[in-house]
């Protein structure tokens, strides 16, 4: 008889969700009533919506529980374990009947995520036991050539998940034609787009996936460092992307000879970000690597001739990294099969937002974004109005609606003017204000350039001010041609992509929700009632107590009134600034 | 231009009163090691939470770095402080999730119960709010962190309980 096995998710999502409290519930009723099972740990399934998750295996099958808090903890290990009587209400998944996120885990391939949620992220154990570090090591065996393992991952046709999509082959080749003593294999773990989360949960889920994806890359262009540069902001990546590597260095598979492989020698270590997001930029990246001011240099020199102390250099992502082993492993004919004719593979996204899954998803590319939307998504939440959606973060854009059968490949989502990113992906229903979502991106790239080139500088600064102009009601009539005016010229004279797709966020929405610029611009309205000055607060007759709690707190003294009696605001004096809107209790306050 | 999320004015040199010695030993590691200024300013900040403009003087004269790159590097990068933060940092994340999903009321909630601004310490020194632009936890916006513990699904009421549950913990 297999053992039973009960299994909590402890990825940030999780613990953040309580799935640590819940973990400790089960231990400790494990421990007090001396109940057999094992308890495990694993990181983000991708399921977040659903966190905690507690996953029991026994004879019988797989059950996937979700939102199990302390004291559904209680239940359901006393019913299911003890009773053997499974809970159907709390169950999301299973591998026996129809439960609700069946689909959502049985219509994804993963790849990436292969281990993510499945196996111990601290354990090289339980990574080796599904076939980790099995390629790495298939290589020293068989004398795999370099040119061979670089012509494998050529033929796979991966192109770079980072967000450029540069075919990942070409850059090892290029790095591998550079001959140098030493030479750097780099893996970009900055993940700076604000609602992006996929590198933080491989790096949670899988490092030595990761790890090993680096070892790989640094045989293939004969490499003598890795570095892993982190941002700070991912704790528990760090710990335990060190734990992974403290590992991989007891078992020989980093340092002197690895893998049986004479004269291969390789360490990796991790840097950690100090938090600037043109540090994912690579040149730029390199420049804190070697601590100095992230900012980016020009190109050519590529790092690949010319990167980290000014040595070849072969910089790649996080996801990158983590489908190199799955490619050597199954052949890049396997990984072909996935995604478009110029698109292989799988992509991880991030849905977040309006959305009612949110979390992680592994898709083929050429599914449609309906698909992930509605289908893996399952939709707008409170089934409010889809808008938009968007893609690529600060460089990248907003896709409306009615292109929502655009479908997820390099050049697809680019023929929509937004990018695909590195996979973020955020989800606006129709209380989103395209205006101000564009004024949002803007600030962020306008607070994150890095000062070099003056129109990345002012360029983005001028079209925020236009922005802010447009959402406070003061909009003039020429403002939109302005805009689009600075735009093509801070795309035509920054030195990197940061500059370069700054703009994009703005030029989308104006192309697709003109309308709603027009709203703001000559109606001096926001239809999605977000931007402040631009609305009216009134008091609903009908369901005004008279509680005087507005009145109070009003900071203008807009409002009056007596206890008990209907309240007023008066419009001449009220600065809109929205408190009496979320302090009262009974909803009487209507914005218009 | 980096225009940095957190307060970047230096103390006045006779501000802050600090045991340099407690920078001996990170010193004697990265000293003359290539690429050593971020490390440097990382472990110094760990040290005291903040740089102080000492800090910055005694690790130019024992290294031999340039004061004026130093002060570039603090600045450009929104982890390093150059003044002292309370004991708790709250983080609200102001990433594009959290953004759509109204993370302002949580920054106003907390601006209002703390009488403090964004970027600001409260008087006790309890806690400093600063906005993070993505704290990595999108699925569960809008999100704050306190110490590393992540809080998701917040509105501006459950924001400000947490922080008054953290500090009538702490001053029992
Ligand atoms: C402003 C800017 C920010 C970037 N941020 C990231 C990032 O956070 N993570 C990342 O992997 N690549 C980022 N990139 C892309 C990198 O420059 C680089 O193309 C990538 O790391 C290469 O890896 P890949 O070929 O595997 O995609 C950024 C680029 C720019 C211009
Ligand atoms: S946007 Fe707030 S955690 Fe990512």
């Amino acid at each position: 008889m297999t053992k039973t096995t009960v299994t909590v998710g402890l990825g940030s999502c999780g613990i953040a969700a309580g799935a640590s409290k819940t973990f400790q519930k089960i231990k400790d009723l494990k421990e007090t009533e001396n109940i057999d099972f094992e308890l495990r740990k694993t990181s983000c399934i991708g399921m977040c919506y659903r966190e905690p998750l507690v996953e029991i295996v026994d004879e019988t099958g797989t059950y996937l529980y979700g939102d199990i808090n302390e004291d559904r903890a209680i239940e359901v290990i006393e019913k299911h374990i003890n009773q053997h009587d499974p809970i159907r209400e709390y169950i999301v998944y299973t591998d026996l009947f129809d439960a609700p996120e069946n689909y959502f885990i049985e219509s994804q391939v993963k790849i990436v995520l292969r281990n993510c949620g499945y196996i111990d992220p601290e354990s090289i154990e339980e990574y080796e036991a599904r076939k980790g570090y099995n390629a790495i090591r298939e290589i020293g065996e068989n004398k795999i050539s370099r040119e061979a393992v670089i012509q494998t991952v050529l033929d796979s046709g991966i192109r770079g998940r980072g967000g450029g999509g540069f075919p990942t082959g070409m850059k090892w080749k290029f790095a591998n034609a550079n001959k140098s003593p030493e030479k750097y294999v780099i893996c970009n773990a900055d993940e700076g787009d604000p609602g992006a989360f996929m590198d933080r949960s491989v790096l949670e889920g899988d490092p030595h996936s990761v790890l090993e994806g680096m070892i790989i890359a640094g045989y293939a262009i004969e490499a003598t460092q890795g570095v892993i540069y982190c941002r700070a902001e991912y704790p528990l990546a760090i710990t335990r992307l060190n734990i992974a590597i403290q590992q991989a260095h007891q078992k020989g598979y980093l340092g002197v000879n690895i893998f049986g492989i004479e004269g291969f020698n390789f360490d990796i270590y991790i840097k950690e970000g100090a938090g600037a997001f043109v540090c994912g930029e690579e040149t730029a990246l390199i420049a804190s690597i070697e601590g100095e001011r992230g900012m980016p240099r020009k190109r050519p020199p590529f790092p690949a001739s010319s990167g980290l102390w000014k040595n070849p250099t072969n910089i790649n992502n996080v996801e990158t990294f983590a489908n190199i082993p799955w490619i050597m492993i199954n052949g890049a004919a396997a990984y072909a099969v996935y995604g478009t004719e110029k698109s292989k593979g799988t992509k991880v996204f991030a849905l977040a937002g309006k959305v009612k899954n949110s979390g992680l998803v592994e898709v083929p590319m050429g599914v449609t974004i309906n698909d992930v939307i509605f289908r893996l998504g399952g939709g707008i939440k409170q089934d409010k109005k889809f808008k938009a959606v968007q893609l690529g973060g600060p460089s990248g854009g907003c896709i409306p609606e009615y292109l929502s059968d655009t479908i997820v490949d390099y050049d697809s989502v680019n023929a929509t003017g937004a990018i695909m990113g590195s996979g973020g992906m955020v989800v606006m229903d129709e209380t989103t204000c395209m205006v101000d979502v564009a004024k949002f991106f803007l600030d962020f790239t306008r607070k994150e350039s890095c000062g070099k080139c003056t129109f990345c500088r002012m360029g983005t600064m001028r079209m925020l001010e236009i922005l802010e102009r447009i959402t406070n009601g003061k909009g003039a009539e020429d403002d939109l041609s302005k805009l689009e005016e600075l735009a093509y010229q801070i795309k035509d004279n920054s030195l990197c992509g940061l500059g370069q797709t700054a703009p994009n966020p703005v030029l989308t929405t104006i192309k697709y929700f003109r309308d709603e610029y027009e709203a703001h611009i000559f109606h001096k309205k926001c239809p999605a009632k977000v931007c402040r000055p631009l609305l009216t607060y009134t008091v609903d007759e009908e369901k005004c107590t008279g509680c005087m709690v507005c009145l109070k707190n009003c900071p203008a003294k807009a409002i009056t009134g007596e206890r008990k009696k209907l309240h007023y605001i008066d419009q001449e004096i009220c600065t809109k600034c929205g408190v009496c809107f979320s302090k009262c209790k009974f909803e009487s306050i209507v914005l218009s | 231009m980096r225009i940095s999320r957190n307060n970047k004015s230096i103390d006045k040199p006779s501000q802050v009163e600090v045991d340099l010695s407690r920078i001996d030993k990170l010193i004697q590691k990265y000293k003359g090691k290539k690429g050593n200024m971020i490390p440097l300013l990382q472990g110094a900040q760990e040290i005291f939470g903040f740089l102080p403009r000492k800090v910055f003087e005694k690790i130019s004269l024992e290294t031999g770095l340039e004061l004026s790159e130093m002060y570039g590097v603090a600045t450009f990068y929104a982890q390093f402080r150059m003044a002292p933060v309370g004991r708790h940092i709250i983080k609200v994340c102001h990433g594009t999730a959290c953004h759509v999903q109204n993370a302002k009321e949580i920054s106003e909630a907390l601006e209002e119960a703390l009488k403090i601004k964004d970027g600001e310490t409260t008087r006790d020194r309890f806690f400093t709010l600063e906005s993070v632009a993505c704290l990595g936890c999108c699925s569960l916006a809008p999100v704050m962190m306190i110490g590393g513990q992540a809080y998701g699904k917040l509105t501006g009421n459950e924001s400000v309980k947490i922080v008054k549950t953290i500090r009538i913990a702490e001053s029992n």
